[in-house]
């Protein structure tokens, strides 16, 4: 394969407990860590190992965002990325506008494979990498755990709930990721060093001829219900006399 | 009109609850016009259970070898073929509905609203986001066709003696052949309750220590008719088998009891329980988390703990 192609977004690092804004207009992020979206590392890990496997010739980095996520993207390319793309907007862009995009940078770029998470952690979507597919008109492997290529078929094995189902796609295509695919590598202090001198190109959704998808519209951002205050037992008997009492266990 | 679409969920033999789920979220906001298909090679008694639920009008039954396995990329131009005639068209947020769904909505040029857990009218809804640390409310233009998921956990299952028509479709859809089916692993045991669907469910994280270790879970499982699920640590350390998962990258469930025994209560985990009417935490940590949200606490060494309540719950 000659490019792999690999989304990074940016997202509130999955060790926060997000905070709400008191208005309802959405969740607070001044001064909250932001990472790579957790499946969005393992999607770059397993483009670098397809590639150290001698597999691919190069992979590029995409992310959608502020500029910010130049931060992203760097980290990326200090885990071994050769070169990296921003599209620079100041929105929050709906899966399907995101699709649009990367369907133009297919078509400009002619990965082999595109490498999405299976969701970002923020709004918990789960679409980008299903849309694309159907834009391109091409396979999708989702949620896969393992990932195999040989000449231009790939066979992926995916999570789904019923256990694992083995497909086999045809090349160019695009795979989501799921937990298990791989454990991303931690990035070294030279690489860092290293990874300032490659390239990293910010466009515009307007150079592409995408428009900001408007179809949703969030009016209200606000908490889960709360649940009850529990109560704490002293030992094993205490607890079986609360299930039984209150009739969730028979007898 | 509003009138919904709904894909239905199965195995071949077996209408998934996930379907009869779906119906009952459809029936709130288009009340009278919900239709659900069934892709299949063979799926006449699929679409009998299908037509049995209460709330559908029309059953769709388009049969053709190629459906024989729910291929996301064979089975989205055909849904989106029948898409015309409906202002909704839905799936379970399943992961064989999230495997779809997006890719019928792109192919119709249109976005999808993902884990619908509410519907106040056919255009607006509420979802979780941030793994259920939020709720959003969103508003769909009601221009647009809507698709979306359902979050299965927040609604009820319709009830089954409803008598919908079936109706045979053919569809003129030239279908990709760049993804083939393989074979689906599982060692899912058919004896235990399911755990999506199960009233009880008891969970092993961790703690447990060890895939044999984990026999102590099923054992407690058995003694209280209940299915087993596990937190990603434990399936991470082989103890189980994936699809055991609970939680935001796993299973979402909404047993009346779940049991969580050496699970610390990461928020990823808790996305999946949030649900359950009861919450029973054993750990051996007063400050985990687990507890936090537990009804029912209790701080012991899940080594002697769950073997006495074994015991206890026995007599
Ligand atoms: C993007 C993302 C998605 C994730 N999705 C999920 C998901 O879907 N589901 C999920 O579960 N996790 C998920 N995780 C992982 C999650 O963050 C936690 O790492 C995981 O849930 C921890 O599992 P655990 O509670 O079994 O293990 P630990 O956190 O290690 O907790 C083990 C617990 O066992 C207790 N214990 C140990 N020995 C005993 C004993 N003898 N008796 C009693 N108690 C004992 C300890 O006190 C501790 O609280 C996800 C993580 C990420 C980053
Ligand atoms: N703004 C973005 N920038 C880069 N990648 C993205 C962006 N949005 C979505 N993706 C990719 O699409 C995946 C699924 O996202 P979602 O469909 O939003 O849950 C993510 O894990 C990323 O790989």
């Amino acid at each position: 394969m000659q490019r792999l192609l690999v989304c990074l977004k940016r997202v509130v690092d999955y060790n926060v407990r997000v905070r709400l804004k008191p208005d309802g207009s959405g969740v607070i992020l001044d001064g909250i860590k932001m990472s790579i979206n957790p499946f969005d590392e393992i999607a770059l890990e397993e483009a670098l190992r397809i590639k150290e496997r001698g597999q691919a010739q190069e992979i590029v980095v995409v992310s959608l965002g502020t500029s910010e996520s130049q931060q992203q993207l760097r980290t990326g390319l200090a885990m071994g990325a050769d070169r990296a793309i921003l599209v620079e907007t100041a929105d929050q862009l709906a899966p399907l506008t995101v699709a649009r995009a990367l369907r133009v940078l297919v078509e400009r770029e002619s990965p082999d494979l595109v490498l999405l998470g299976k969701q970002a952690i923020d709004a918990d979507n789960n679409q980008t990498a299903q849309m694309l597919a159907a834009l391109w008109e091409r396979p999708q492997a989702t949620f896969v755990s393992e990932f195999t290529v040989e000449g231009n078929r790939a066979t992926a094995v995916r999570e789904v709930d019923a256990g694992l189902e083995v497909i086999e796609i045809d090349l160019p295509a695009v795979v989501s990721t799921d937990l298990r695919l791989n454990e991303p590598r931690y990035v070294k202090l030279p690489d860092i060093m290293k990874a300032k001198k490659k390239p990293l190109d910010t466009i515009t959704l307007a150079d592409l001829g995408v428009e900001a998808d408007a179809q949703f519209e969030i009016t209200h951002t606000g908490p889960p219900p709360e649940r009850d205050k529990g109560i704490m037992v002293r030992d094993v008997a205490a607890l079986v006399a609360k299930l039984r009492s209150r009739g969730l266990v028979d007898g | 009109m509003v009138s919904a679409l709904l894909v239905a969920e199965h195995d071949g033999r077996d209408l998934n609850p996930s379907t009869a789920r779906c119906v009952t979220c459809a029936a709130s906001f288009a009340s009278d016009a919900v239709d659900v298909v069934v892709f299949a090679d063979r799926g006449q008694a699929v679409a009998e259970q299908a037509a049995a639920l209460i709330g559908v009008r029309n059953v769709l039954l388009v049969e053709r070898p190629e459906n024989a396995q729910p291929l996301a990329a064979v089975l989205a131009p055909q849904v989106a073929a029948l898409a015309a005639d409906y202002s909704h068209v839905l799936g379970p947020s399943t992961t064989f509905g999230k495997d779809l769904m997006p890719r019928v909505a792109a192919l119709l040029g249109v976005g999808q609203l993902s884990d619908i857990m509410a519907a106040e009218t056919p255009y607006r809804f509420e979802r979780p986001i941030y793994a259920g640390n939020a709720i959003v409310n969103v508003e769909a233009d009601a221009q647009t066709k809507l698709v979306a998921t359902v979050r299965t956990a927040s609604y009820a299952l319709a009830g089954t003696d409803g008598s919908a028509r079936i109706e045979a479709r053919t569809l003129e859809v030239d279908l990709p052949e760049h993804t083939r089916y393989v074979e689906l692993r599982s060692d899912l045991d058919a004896s235990r309750p399911d755990l999506q669907s199960a009233a009880r469910v008891v969970s092993g994280g961790r703690g447990l220590g060890s895939a044999e270790n984990f026999d102590l879970v099923y054992a407690l499982a058995d003694a209280l008719g209940a299915a087993v699920g596990a937190s990603r640590a434990a399936v991470d350390a082989g103890y189980v088998a994936n699809d055991l998962q609970v939680g935001q990258t796993g299973k979402i469930i909404a047993p009346e009891l779940y049991v969580a025994v050496g699970i610390s209560g990461a928020i990823q985990h808790l996305t999946g329980i949030k649900d359950a009417r009861t919450i029973v935490a054993i750990n051996k940590d007063e400050e985990a988390p687990i507890f936090d949200v537990a009804d029912i606490g209790l701080v012991a060494d899940l080594f002697t703990a769950v073997p006495e309540l074994i015991e206890a719950l026995k007599k």
